[in-house]
């Protein structure tokens, strides 16, 4: 029972937090908005309106890999921010409690997730104002289960690494040789196609394509490259992976 | 009845023993001080007891429960203030105690009388819905206090819980402090190395040096186990060898012409050491303070530490973790 109360407390404290800092939800939509407005006008006007086919402004084309550009940054960056949290604040409080370290870990989750998905909600509006973005009840429905699926595993993630590491000075690792190979060999901005077989051995390992394949062909109708049962299989096997491995690290976790 | 017992605790990190075999009892309802110098091993014996590091060797027992064996109800008995500040800021002062109400379970019908009634006892009922970012330290701690109370622990753990205050606020939240164990029945558990918070506050201390228990008595006997007053002489040829013979002279030291000793009834004999000493500039006797006893125990030498971090803020930020101690 207060297993369950105490994953109510760590989620209310994210929430708690989140709608006090409403400054930073409007900065994490100034990047997206960049990569829509500037370099996808940019690169679109070149490309033509009809990009490679798929009836889609480039602009809305990117648009899906633009929504798993911030879940990226902003679900991992929410999970390593637990190593500032070991330091001064509230983990300790939260790590003496009696609740069980799984416990702790799901809440973390549920919060970042929470956090996120408010952030993606406010994006895709502006989506289906600006950027041609058509949504039905089903491919909103679906577009929900994905992000939230990719969420939990890109906060998970976050928090291994928040979990091992012991001081900040690995966020630019993190980000350098996580975020941005998990981006830009996600085709989040180009078909993976027509991509030399190098590159394409490189996407096709990275679980992060898929969910922007999967996105892709819910939202805008382009056929999955893979195929979507392929999509949601690996989807599912990585939030499983990253949750066990998460809820791991935190168990072994010292502070 | 013991609340708190410990046989052959001991904790080895590396090659470095910090606790050694140490055997503790004690009581239900007292206010038992752990002193000693940097890196002697007072936070790490409160992090075994706490659960928050598993002992090497030896076991411990609080509130009749194994340290190892049923952590989570040792949890659930005791209240921990940390030296460093483990509130949220971002969050106001009732809501912090509402979060830890929600993590330990405890009964939520009428939890708005039990904050209520914590946050009275540490006068922060109208600071309560401030965020903790404008708290102060010294109310910052008092609502930890209150917060470590919450739960209604039988024991409370403070580690060095008036580091960094002011002397004014220290005093304030030493009355709190009191307060607590008469009006809660609460057995508390403080480390400090401030003497005289020592000898305000506790029942019993114990002075641990080098993982080792050195003397473990009241404020009041540890200082007459001394022997008598404190005799300090400023002389500038000092005839030393004729004092020691005295017999009642004790801890004879001498330094850049000062002279301490202590002695038994200093007003009879101080007269006689004054004739054989030399030629005293002046003269000071007074009664032994918890620091004497604790510089006679723990010796004179300064630690400097593989421990530098046992100090609140460099610790928060070099030291995240106990581990590494």
């Amino acid at each position: 029972m207060s297993e369950i109360s105490g994953l109510y407390a760590l989620w209310y404290r994210e929430f708690k937090i989140f709608t006090r800092e409403i400054s930073r939800v409007v900065s994490s939509l100034v990047q997206p908005l960049m990569w829509l407005v500037i370099f996808g006008t940019g690169l679109g006007s070149a490309l033509g309106e009809n990009f490679i086919g798929t009836g889609a402004s480039y602009s809305t084309y990117i648009f899906p890999g633009i929504m798993v550009m911030t879940v990226l940054f902003g679900s991992l960056f929410f999970g390593l921010y637990i190593i500032m949290d070991k330091r001064v604040d509230f983990l300790k409080e939260v790590l003496v409690a009696p609740l069980s370290r799984t416990t702790i870990f799901f809440g973390k989750v549920l919060g970042g997730s929470t956090d996120g998905a408010i952030e993606i909600c406010l994006l895709l509006i502006l989506g289906v104002l600006f950027f041609g973005i058509h949504l039905t009840l089903l491919s909103l429905a679906e577009t929900i289960v994905i992000i939230a699926l990719l969420m939990i595993s890109i906060v998970s993630l976050g928090l291994i690494f928040g979990a091992l590491m012991t001081s900040q000075e690995g966020f630019g690792l993190v980000v350098t040789f996580v975020i941005f190979p998990l981006f830009f060999l996600s085709g989040a901005l180009f078909p993976v196609k027509s991509l030399p077989t190098w590159l394409y051995a490189f996407v096709a390992i990275n679980p992060v394509s898929y969910t922007v394949d999967a996105l892709r062909a819910v939202m805008l109708g382009i056929p999955a490259s893979f195929g979507l049962p392929v999509d949601f299989a690996v989807m599912i096997g990585f939030a499983l992976a990253m949750v066990l491995i998460g809820s791991w690290a935190f168990r072994r976790m010292k502070f | 009845m013991a609340i708190i017992e410990t046989h052959d605790l001991t904790k080895k990190f590396d090659k470095l023993t910090a606790v050694d075999r140490l055997n503790l009892s004690i009581n239900e309802g007292e206010i038992f001080g752990l002193l000693g110098p940097n890196g002697a091993g007072k936070t790490t014996t409160l992090s075994m007891l706490a659960t928050l590091l598993p002992p090497t060797d030896g076991n411990a027992a609080v509130a009749g429960f194994d340290v190892r064996r049923d952590a989570a109800k040792v949890r659930r008995n005791i209240g921990f203030v940390f030296q460093d500040p483990s509130s949220d800021d971002m969050l106001t002062g009732r809501e912090n105690l509402y979060l830890h109400a929600l993590m330990y379970g405890v009964d939520m019908r009428n939890i708005n009388e039990k904050m209520d009634a914590v946050l009275r006892l540490v006068d922060l009922t109208d600071k309560q819905h401030q965020r903790m970012k404008g708290y102060s330290g010294g109310m910052r701690r008092r609502l930890e206090l209150a917060r470590g109370l919450l739960h209604e622990p039988r024991v409370l753990f403070l580690d060095e819980p008036t580091l960094g205050l002011d002397p004014q606020t220290r005093q304030h939240l030493w009355k709190y402090i009191k307060k607590l164990s008469t009006e809660k029945k609460v057995t508390i558990i403080i480390t400090t190395h401030y003497m005289e918070e020592a000898d305000m506050l506790c029942d019993r201390v114990a002075i641990i040096d080098h993982g080792k228990i050195a003397a473990l008595d009241t404020p009041q006997k540890l200082k007459s186990m001394l022997g008598g007053d404190v005799v300090k002489l400023m002389v500038k040829d000092p005839k030393l060898a004729a004092v020691k013979k005295l017999k009642y002279v004790k801890d004879l030291k001498h330094e850049d012409g000062v002279v301490t000793m202590t002695m038994f009834d200093s007003n009879k004999h101080l007269q006689e050491v004054l004739k054989k000493v030399g030629d005293v500039e002046s003269v000071e006797t007074r009664k032994p303070t918890l620091n004497d006893v604790f510089l006679h125990f723990t010796g004179n030498e300064m630690r400097d530490s593989d421990d530098a971090s046992e100090g609140g803020w460099s610790e928060r930020m070099m030291h995240s973790s106990v581990e590494n101690r």
